[in-house]
Order: C-alpha cells, then sequence, then structure tokens
C-alpha cells in the first residue's frame, strides 16, 4: 500500500487547515519561485518524465500535452481547468476544490509559466456551488499573499478566475468547455484547429483536467523520478480513487496507479455489501467506459493498461460496484437516460441515436422486446460510436455494448419472462 | 437535449439591484475586453438567484443588453444550460434529486418518491400553496456520498426518505437543515474513519523543505534563502510597484490607452490604481449598458426649424427611406442624433425595428456631432465624414 508520505492530497478529506496557512504547513508552496527560476523547459521535461496522464479520463499525457504550446506568439496563451466534474461516479475535484485547492492553484501557476501563460480560467461545474466559494477563498488568500496576481513573489505575472456552467455534462469536452467558456451553447469544436493552435478566444489554450494540475508542484519538489517510479511503467502515480455503489463504505481515497481493485475495496470500502460472491458487475472509470463482470473485478489493477486491455477503461477512475441485487440493465438504462439527456444535439447520429438505444433499453428492462434486437441494438451502437465530433458518442455507445457483451443472457432470459408472463396467442 | 421552452407567464420587467449590478461589473472584468459575452452564465445566473429561483425572459435580455450580445444568443444559452429554470420553482425549496446510476444503486428512486409523495406527482410543478417543488437531475457529482439531493446551494447527501422528510420539513418550516452528509461522514471519508493519512508526520511541517536535499547532492545547494520563499499571508505587500510597460502595450492593443489617460489624468500609475481605473472603466460600460436597456425618449420637434430640414442622408447609414421616417417621428437635424444618449438610442431601436445596433456600428452620433458643427462631406461618395 502507498505510504502516506507518497500521498500528494494531504488534506482530501478537509479534516486539517484548508487555509492558505494550513497548506503551507503541509508543504504547498514550498520552493515554487526555485521551479520557476528553473525555467519553462525544466518543468515541461520534468512533467514528461514523471509520466503524468491526463487524469480528467483521456489519459493523454499530461507534458507532451504542455509541449504543444507555443514558444513565441503574439497571441495570449491560457491555460483552462477542467473541474466540470460531471462524469457519473466521479467526485474527486470536488474534494480538491473544497479541501486542497492551493495544491490545484500552485500547480496552475507552474503550468502557466510552462506554457507561458498569464491568464488561466478554472472551469467548475454549476452545480458545486460551496466548492466554487471554497474555491476563490483560497484564490483569494493567494492573491492577498502575493503567490499569485501582477509583480508576485514568483516574477511571473499571472491571473486565476473562477468561471462556471450551469448543469451541462458536455461543457466536460476541451472544445465545448471554451464554447461555453466564451459565452455560447457548448458544443464541441471541430478538431483540428487543436486548442494549442487555436483555442479560448482563438488563442493558444491547454485544457488540463483539475488533478493533474494539482499534482504537478509535488512532481517538482519530489522529482519526475519519484512520482514515474510509482505505479506501473506508462501507468505511474497516485490517482484519486472514487468509490461508489454497494460497496460497505464508500469513499474517495488517492492511491497507487496499477492497485489491483481488490485491494482497492478491500482495504479502503470495507468489501463488497454482501462479500465479494455478492458481486455482479464493476463499472471501472465512470459511466462511460465498458462495465466488466465479477470474474473480471476481481483480477483486474487500476490502472489504464490493464483496463483498457479488457476492453474498458480507467477513465476518471470512478468505480461503480454493482452487487447481484442489481437489476443490470435497469442500471445501464439510466446511463443511457443520461447521455441522451446531456446531448448536445450537434450531430445527428448522437443526437438521434442516445435516444434511440435508451428507449429500446426501457423496453428491454420490461422483457417487452425481441431477441433479434439485441443485435439490433449493438449495431446501433457501433453506429454511433466514432461517428460523432466528440467522444460522448462513443461514451453513450460504451456501456451498451458492455452490457450486451457480458450480461446477454440476463436481456434474453428478461425477454423469455416476459413472453412467458404475457404469452401470446398463436396467429389469427 | 430536450425541450426546454421559456413560462408562457413572464413578468414585465426585471433590473438589477445596485449590488448585484456592481457584482455584475467586477465579474464582466475578468474576461479580456470585448470578450464580455463570457460572462453570460454568471449573470444570468446571477438574476436568476434574484429573481427567486428561476430566469425570467426580461432578465435574458437585459443580461444580454449588458453584454452587447443579440438576444437569440441568451436563448440560446438559457435554454441549453439545464440549471437554468425557466419556469418558478418553489418559494421555500426546490429539491434537485441526483437520479443517475451511482445514486440509483444507493435507492434515489424512493426519494423520488418521497418528493411525489411531498411535493407533486410530477416533477418542475409547484405544490398546492407554491413553496415547493422538485425534479430530478442527472449527476451531481457527490457519488460518493449516494444518495443526494441538492437544494439550493447545498448538498444533503447519504440519505435515506426519513431523512429527505425532515429536511423537506426543515425547509417548509423556514429553515436551513445542516448541509453535507446526513450520517455524521466527514465529506467523502469513509464512514468508519480514514483509512490513509494517519501519518502526523504530514501535518507537523516537518515536509517543508525537504525537497532541498535531492539538489544539494547533485548541483550543491540552491539558492533557497528565505527571501525566495513565498511571503507569509497576510505580510505587508510594501510600496505598490509602477505598471509594468507590458501592461500599458496590453491596454493598448485593446484600445484603451486614450480613455486610461483621462481618467488618470496622465499621471503614472501604480499596479493598484490602474487595476481600479480599470475595474472603473469596466463598471461604468456595464451601468451604460444596463441604462440603455431602458429607454428614453429623445427630444423630437413638430416640424423642422425654419421650415428647413437638414440632409440626413449624409449620415452614412441612413438612407432617404429612413430619413423620412425620421422626420415622421419628430428628427430633423443633425444636433438632435448628435445629442442622443445610449438611452435615446434605446428607444430608437425600440421604434425601428430592425436596426438593432446601426446607430453605434455606424457611429451616427460622431457623424451627427461633426455634420452638426458645419462639416460637410466632400463629395457624396466619401459620405462618412473623417474622423
Amino acid at each position: 500500500m502507498l505510504h502516506d508520505r507518497d500521498r500528494i492530497f494531504r488534506n482530501i478529506y478537509g479534516l486539517h487547515d484548508v487555509s492558505l496557512k494550513g497548506a503551507m504547513s503541509r508543504g504547498v508552496w514550498d520552493g515554487t519561485k526555485f521551479f520557476i527560476d528553473k525555467g519553462h523547459d525544466y518543468i515541461i521535461d520534468e512533467v514528461k518524465k514523471s509520466g503524468l496522464r491526463g487524469r480528467g479520463g483521456a489519459g493523454f499525457p499530461t507534458g507532451l500535452k504542455w509541449s504543444f504550446m507555443p514558444k513565441a506568439d503574439a497571441r495570449p496563451s491560457y491555460l483552462v481547468i477542467n473541474a466540470d466534474e460531471s462524469e457519473p461516479g466521479s467526485c474527486k475535484d470536488r474534494e480538491i476544490l473544497r479541501h486542497d485547492a492551493h495544491l490545484m492553484i500552485e500547480g496552475a501557476l507552474l503550468a502557466s509559466f510552462a506554457m507561458r501563460a498569464h491568464t488561466c480560467y478554472v472551469y467548475v461545474r454549476g452545480e458545486y456551488i460551496r466548492e466554487r466559494e471554497a474555491l476563490q477563498r483560497a484564490i483569494d488568500e493567494a492573491y492577498d499573499a502575493k503567490l499569485i496576481g501582477k509583480n508576485n513573489v514568483h516574477g511571473w505575472d499571472f491571473d486565476i478566475f473562477v468561471h462556471h456552467g450551469a448543469g451541462a455534462y458536455i461543457c466536460g469536452e476541451e472544445t465545448a468547455m471554451l464554447e461555453s467558456l466564451e459565452g455560447k451553447k457548448g458544443q464541441p469544436r471541430l478538431k483540428p484547429p487543436f486548442p494549442a493552435n487555436v483555442g479560448l478566444y482563438g488563442a493558444p489554450t491547454t485544457i488540463n483536467n483539475v488533478e493533474s494540475i494539482a499534482v504537478a508542484g509535488e512532481i517538482l519538489r519530489r522529482g519526475s523520478a519519484w512520482f514515474a517510479a510509482l505505479g506501473k511503467p506508462n501507468n505511474t502515480g497516485t490517482k484519486l480513487f472514487q468509490i461508489s455503489g454497494h460497496v460497505e463504505r464508500p469513499c474517495v481515497v488517492e492511491e497507487e496507479m496499477g492497485i489491483p481493485l481488490k485491494e482497492l475495496i478491500d482495504k479502503h470500502c470495507g468489501g463488497i455489501r454482501g462479500g465479494w460472491d455478492n458481486l455482479l458487475a464493476v463499472i471501472p472509470g465512470g459511466s462511460s467506459v465498458r462495465c466488466i463482470t465479477a470474474e473480471q473485478a476481481e483480477a483486474v489493477t487500476m490502472d489504464f493498461d490493464a483496463l483498457g486491455k479488457l476492453g474498458s477503461g480507467l477513465g476518471t477512475a470512478a468505480v461503480i460496484v454493482m452487487d447481484k441485487s442489481t437489476d443490470i440493465i435497469g442500471a445501464i438504462r439510466r446511463i443511457a437516460y443520461f447521455y441522451k439527456h446531456e446531448s448536445c444535439g450537434q450531430c445527428t447520429p448522437c443526437r438521434e441515436g442516445t435516444g434511440w438505444m435508451w428507449r429500446v433499453l426501457e423496453r428491454m428492462e420490461r422483457g417487452e422486446a425481441e431477441k433479434r434486437e439485441i443485435d439490433l441494438l449493438f449495431d446501433v451502437t457501433k453506429q454511433v460510436e466514432g461517428h460523432t465530433i466528440c467522444a460522448l458518442g462513443d461514451a453513450a455507445a460504451w456501456p451498451v455494448q458492455g452490457l450486451i457483451n457480458n450480461f446477454r443472457s440476463v436481456i434474453e432470459a428478461r425477454i423469455d419472462d416476459y413472453q412467458a408472463k404475457h404469452s401470446r396467442m398463436a396467429a389469427e | 437535449m430536450g425541450v426546454r421552452r421559456l413560462n408562457p407567464v413572464q413578468p414585465a420587467q426585471f433590473a438589477f439591484t445596485p449590488e448585484n449590478l456592481a457584482w455584475a461589473s467586477e465579474v464582466i472584468a475578468k474576461y479580456p475586453e470585448g470578450k464580455q459575452a463570457s460572462a453570460i452564465i454568471p449573470l444570468l445566473w446571477r438574476a436568476q438567484e434574484q429573481a427567486g429561483g428561476w430566469l425570467p425572459e426580461p432578465a435574458i435580455r437585459l443580461v444580454c443588453d449588458m453584454l452587447g450580445m443579440a438576444h437569440i444568443r441568451g436563448l440560446e444559452v438559457a435554454t441549453f444550460y439545464t440549471m437554468f429554470q425557466l419556469s418558478p420553482v418553489g418559494t421555500k425549496l426546490h429539491v434537485q434529486v441526483c437520479g443517475t446510476t451511482p445514486c440509483m444503486l444507493r435507492g434515489s428512486r424512493d426519494l423520488i418518491a418521497v418528493c411525489k409523495n411531498r411535493i407533486d406527482e410530477h416533477s418542475h410543478t409547484l405544490n398546492a400553496d407554491g413553496t415547493a417543488s422538485w425534479e430530478e437531475v442527472e449527476c451531481i457529482g457527490v457519488c460518493a456520498n449516494a444518495p443526494v439531493v441538492q437544494v439550493g446551494k447545498d448538498t444533503f447527501e447519504d440519505l435515506t426518505p426519513e431523512q429527505l422528510n425532515k429536511i423537506i420539513d426543515g425547509f417548509l418550516a423556514g429553515k436551513q437543515p445542516k448541509a453535507g452528509s446526513q450520517i455524521g461522514r466527514v465529506a467523502s471519508c469513509p464512514v468508519s474513519g480514514p483509512t490513509t493519512l494517519t501519518d502526523p508526520t504530514l501535518y507537523d511541517g516537518s515536509t517543508i523543505g525537504a525537497w532541498k536535499k535531492r539538489f544539494e547532492e547533485t548541483s550543491g545547494a540552491p539558492d533557497m534563502a528565505n527571501e525566495t520563499s513565498p511571503a507569509t499571508p497576510g505580510a505587508a505587500a510594501g510600496k505598490p510597484p509602477p505598471v509594468h510597460p507590458a501592461a500599458l502595450t496590453a491596454m493598448a492593443n485593446a484600445g484603451l490607452v486614450k480613455e486610461l489617460e483621462e481618467r488618470s489624468g496622465g499621471k503614472a500609475l501604480s499596479a493598484g490604481e490602474l487595476d481600479k481605473i480599470k475595474a472603473d472603466m469596466i463598471r461604468d460600460r456595464a451601468i451604460a449598458g444596463a441604462a440603455a436597456s431602458q429607454s428614453v425618449e429623445p427630444e423630437l420637434l413638430k416640424t423642422p426649424r425654419d421650415g428647413k430640414a437638414d440632409d440626413l442622408t449624409l449620415i452614412s447609414g441612413i438612407t432617404a427611406d429612413l430619413r423620412d421616417k425620421l422626420g415622421a417621428m419628430g428628427i430633423w437635424h443633425f444636433d438632435q442624433i448628435a445629442k442622443w444618449t445610449p438611452q435615446n438610442i434605446a428607444w430608437f431601436e425600440v421604434q425601428f425595428d430592425g436596426f438593432m445596433g446601426r446607430v453605434t456600428r455606424d457611429k451616427w452620433i460622431e457623424q451627427a456631432q461633426k455634420l452638426a458643427s458645419g462639416s460637410r462631406p466632400e463629395s457624396k461618395a466619401g459620405k462618412r465624414p473623417k474622423g
């Protein structure tokens, strides 16, 4: 198990002083100036060498993303921090914003400096009102202490502003976030051009998840080698895991990447409700990844590659556990409804497909369907997946595919039951 | 996506309170010059708070006017984002029950049953005395504390139907029930207490500076005397440094230097003074924008003075047709237009449908001022007075 000394988020539960003074006593803002004096490239290099992969779901290498920003450009550069945590199952950024915000603010300064940006916007989801207030308090403290702002002690002018949404999952998609930040509907943009070339207000922009930014300071202090030594190759460092659903004690906890799922749940959550024999399925990375079976869950490790091999994904490391009392069709049907609700309506396959998949699942939940419709449904998911501007189409298709791949027999049994109950009259 | 429509019954008008207006100017100041449209979500949100939890249509128009946006853009935003309530909600509480899978697995359907039982069978519907309403929302992002409801700014976590009943009772009695976990959990910590972060040396300050050792081993001690470490919170900031030249360049790029010089009286500014003036400038713009939304009739004349009207078509943007219409309304002379205030422009835009923004875009007032002072274009082709 990860040693407490190697945990980055030391106040994730808010058990200690959340103020700047408290954060500094835990080592935040310690030596920030020293690393800034080492220069832009040093910081990007260290983050590259640490192997940090973006914590927002896609797992793109963070240092590499930073290096895409132009080194000399007449336009201003922007950092946008994605705090639009909306993926069902995810609730980690919330804890960072309200309890460990100074880690994120420090990381924002370091990242902005590395990318030669002077302005950062934090896009907080609309529902996180108290979190937004807590973040603003932390930012105000940092301004007052001259850690950030114009003519701050670090010698790099830096402004950070809190912005917020108003309840649209799609705004977590990076280009939709930029649209929203510009005061429009959150509808994703076509890429290319990528935000590093044409982003916010047409200027070079990098969008990073809260957690990716918040670990930057500690990576520099402890060194890229320290971070890279944790976890597994290509899946390095620590990660905030969020376990919800049918475990004894749901929680958010920081652990090493690549921890076995079984160890994670047994150590921190007191095991599965009713024991491991009672486990039905696990959605390991937030609602948009394919679910895995109980058998797979007992053996899998929590990292991008191991979960990817199972056709699932680490996503935001939001583990949704379902025991045998769960109606798996109903659970996935609710996820399908979520995507139907959150589709921005821009691309036809997603706008129409999400509603179509949800309606079919509504019937399948009752058993009111034909068995051939299972294949038809699978075929429709394939027509949505990969045929849209952004990944919401994929995210809507994958849970349904996971259901059909792993629990086809459950759907068939439901259909049989229904037909037995409503035994149809012979053809007249 | 779903279909979201404005409420059929709308108040006649909406105006921000002076406090909210001042707050709005601060928000607008967060975004670069000319990008004030970025502030639309925060401003609509504040309007919704002021209007009692829902967003009336006149408020959408007002915010658009403050931000220089077409009304349709504001309507798009208001209907796209589901936290904008387009019809009235309960005066004492509006319960948002998270119904997405993580909450569903831990019993959110029972919470919805409570809402149906206590408030109304249908979501987005007021109860009998209008004090309460509810809706099922998509994931609120508090999954490790499921099931959860949100009322106003607060979340109520780890709920049972009984506790939700009590919370509804509390709000209906005009109280503010205690937010957060309802089973005494600390945030998203395991209910039995933390399984991590129990090492006391993390919190005694002994970790500070430990990182320096790594650099001492490799390349000698880093230059880490106290002066380079961050200032202690609350330390005196000292004398404000003068304006950074880069800041002046940025202002010049934004076309603000002239206005800045006027306001500063031409003297050198400290960063603090500069920021204050910038904030003032932005606030004034916001107030002017808000004022513009209330139209005032300009000076009108029944007939032209001395029976002789000016040739208003000399103003670029005014056609012969429009000149005749202006005459019919009582506008005959350059000096009449030259005196227009933002409220007068608003009046014009109300009277002449389809000319929204034309006056400012074509700089009628500046043109009229030049023409009123006797200057005339050299030729009909180069009509616009050179500025």
